[in-house]
């Protein structure tokens, strides 16, 4: 211990140097974690609401509802991809607006023509029910926001999609080629933009991104020789649609015969 | 002699002296409080879920949120207040505005920082900066490297936060973009290893800038079960050190506690997530003391 009365002096110079000495290193303290608690909270309507943040999304709120709930168009029938084994009408509407679309937007940019199209059963989110049909309807059916691309297949290729959807025994949607199942499970008939199949000739599928790049592997589309990102969503495609017509035009057409 | 006691001692004599400055409270141990609240993967749900719906009836809804926040700060002024990324994509009011409601929320709400999830880029790396100038928070990502990029100069790698004289240090991760985020959206951005980045970040921020507290905020996902090579948020706490807490998302993983992992030095990490959609709210509270030896006493986690 130091003796206060001998260095009185000196204790005092060193009471002063540590005093600002340890001001200054006051900032730079360091705390130590002594205890942790950690738990999920959960928000449910037993919470109160702030009344600005409220106030502040319901101009927007308005905005998309008026907007989504705007009468498009009338569907004459509900629609639902569970009806059907190699096709569903729900799926083959899809595939027929977004060929018809696509070509639109094709021939604007690169002048030319979708022979097929192909997508996915699974990227159908909802039925089309009968009544009225809104852009919130697109929504449901299509909440991704996947667009189309076009790829550019050959004859084989579009032979290898043939068994692959024999294989997968899957009612995607199709549009532009018809064929027929035979007893062996082999397709034949294939006839595209009422054409038969050539081998060596190249036809245009369109089909969304995900698809494209190979997702539920469908691989074939990853052997085409040329790729086409039209930027133009799948679910304007759908509204689009809606709003061009006043009733929905249901396809019963037979696309896919088996024996 | 030790030079706390050595402190208490001579405070006496410094206040004899009239230097008219108190020094007693460097001598008793002070303590300290920061709670951190947290969300990942909000997904653009800004409304509740309606009472019809089949899984998350009633849940969510930003004006809940914020009201639960306010309530917390009145209890302690001392939060933090994080998001895990993937605030972009899953509701109508993206696709109407882009994420510009979204950000503007997150800035009502005094968010202090979010990390980049891979949803972030759906309208693009330009769609997102975009939207930069209505957040008032800072985005956090040390592991893209945006230089190349329209993104450039507005992602911080880490930010440290001095919040009632705790120094928290908090760094940003991104998960890998190939696979995930179509290059055409996330241009000319870079994915660095998180682990190796993750270790830089921690010497900095415990060493250099000598923080208090470091705590990362992820969008690499929990954990992944069958591929266990995959880096995620677990891999993460068990190969480095010094990081005291993981705030996560991605796998929109719902925890009920936070998950105490044991690091490569032997020490605890906590690593949390809080599921989506803004259906719950993390907390964590930290609890500090200047005196070194009530930390190494050992303490208590209480999950």
């Amino acid at each position: 211990m130091v003796n206060l009365k001998k260095y009185n002096d000196f204790l005092k110079l060193f009471v002063i140097f540590l005093t600002l000495n340890s001001i200054a290193s006051c900032s730079n303290q360091q705390y130590y974690v002594t205890k942790i608690e950690g738990k999920k909270v959960p928000i449910n309507n037993t919470n109160s609401q702030v009344a600005a943040i409220e106030n502040f999304v319901a101009p927007y709120r308005e905005h998309i509802n008026k907007d989504l709930d705007n009468v498009l168009a009338i569907c004459p029938e509900t629609l639902d991809k569970s009806t059907g084994k190699w096709q569903t009408k729900i799926g083959n509407l899809m595939a027929d607006v977004t060929l018809q679309y696509g070509t639109k937007a094709f021939q604007l940019r690169d002048k030319k023509s979708i022979d097929i199209c192909l997508l996915n059963s699974g990227g159908i989110r909802s039925i089309l029910p009968k009544g009225n049909v809104t852009a919130r309807t697109a929504f449901e059916i299509m909440p991704f926001e996947n667009s189309l691309v076009v790829i550019a297949l050959k004859g084989e290729q579009i032979i290898e999609m043939v068994n692959f959807f024999i294989a997968e025994k899957k009612p995607h949607p199709l549009a532009g080629i018809t064929f027929t199942i035979d007893k062996n499970k082999l397709a034949k008939n294939i006839v595209i933009q009422g054409k038969p199949i050539q081998n060596d000739a190249i036809y245009y599928v369109g089909t969304n991104d995900y698809l494209a790049n190979g997702g539920d592997n469908m691989n074939f589309f990853k052997k085409g020789i040329q790729k086409f990102d039209l930027e133009y969503k799948l679910r304007n495609i759908l509204i689009d649609y809606f709003k061009d017509v006043e009733t929905i035009a249901v396809p019963n057409d037979v696309r896919i015969t088996e024996e | 002699m030790k030079r706390r006691e050595f402190i208490e001692k001579t405070a006496a004599g410094s206040a004899l002296l009239g230097l008219g400055v108190s020094l007693s409270s460097f001598g008793t141990s002070k303590t300290k409080h920061l709670t951190i609240l947290h969300t990942n993967d909000v997904h653009s749900y800004i409304d509740p879920f309606p009472a019809d719906h089949p899984r998350n009836a009633n849940m969510g809804g930003v004006a809940r949120r914020a009201a639960l926040i306010e309530t917390v700060r009145k209890e302690n002024p001392n939060v933090l207040l994080l998001d895990a990324g993937d605030i972009f994509q899953g509701t109508p009011y993206f696709n109407y505005y882009g994420g510009e409601l979204e950000f503007k929320l997150m800035s009502m709400m005094q968010y202090d920082a979010s990390a980049i999830g891979n949803h972030d880029f759906d309208n693009g790396i330009d769609g997102l900066r975009a939207q930069l100038p209505h957040a008032k928070f800072d985005f956090l990502c040390a592991n893209y490297d945006f230089k190349n990029t329209v993104m450039d100069g507005f992602v911080k790698p880490f930010k440290v936060f001095n919040k009632d004289g705790i120094k928290v240090g908090v760094f940003g991760l991104g998960i890998e973009l190939a696979g995930l985020v179509d290059k055409n959206l996330s241009k000319e951005t870079v994915y660095n290893d998180p682990l190796e980045i993750a270790q830089d970040m921690v010497r900095i921020l415990k060493k250099e800038q000598k923080c208090d507290l470091v705590i990362c905020l992820s969008h690499l996902g929990y954990k992944y079960r069958d591929e266990p090579n995959k880096i995620s948020d677990i891999k993460l706490a068990e190969l480095t050190q010094d990081i005291d807490l993981i705030i996560g998302g991605h796998t929109h993983t719902f925890l009920d506690k936070p998950t105490v992992v044991k690091n490569k030095a032997g020490q605890d990490v906590l690593v949390n997530q809080v599921g989506c959609y803004g259906i719950n709210l993390g907390r964590i509270d930290f609890y500090f003391d200047n005196d070194k030896a009530k930390a190494i006493d050992g303490k208590t986690i209480i999950v």
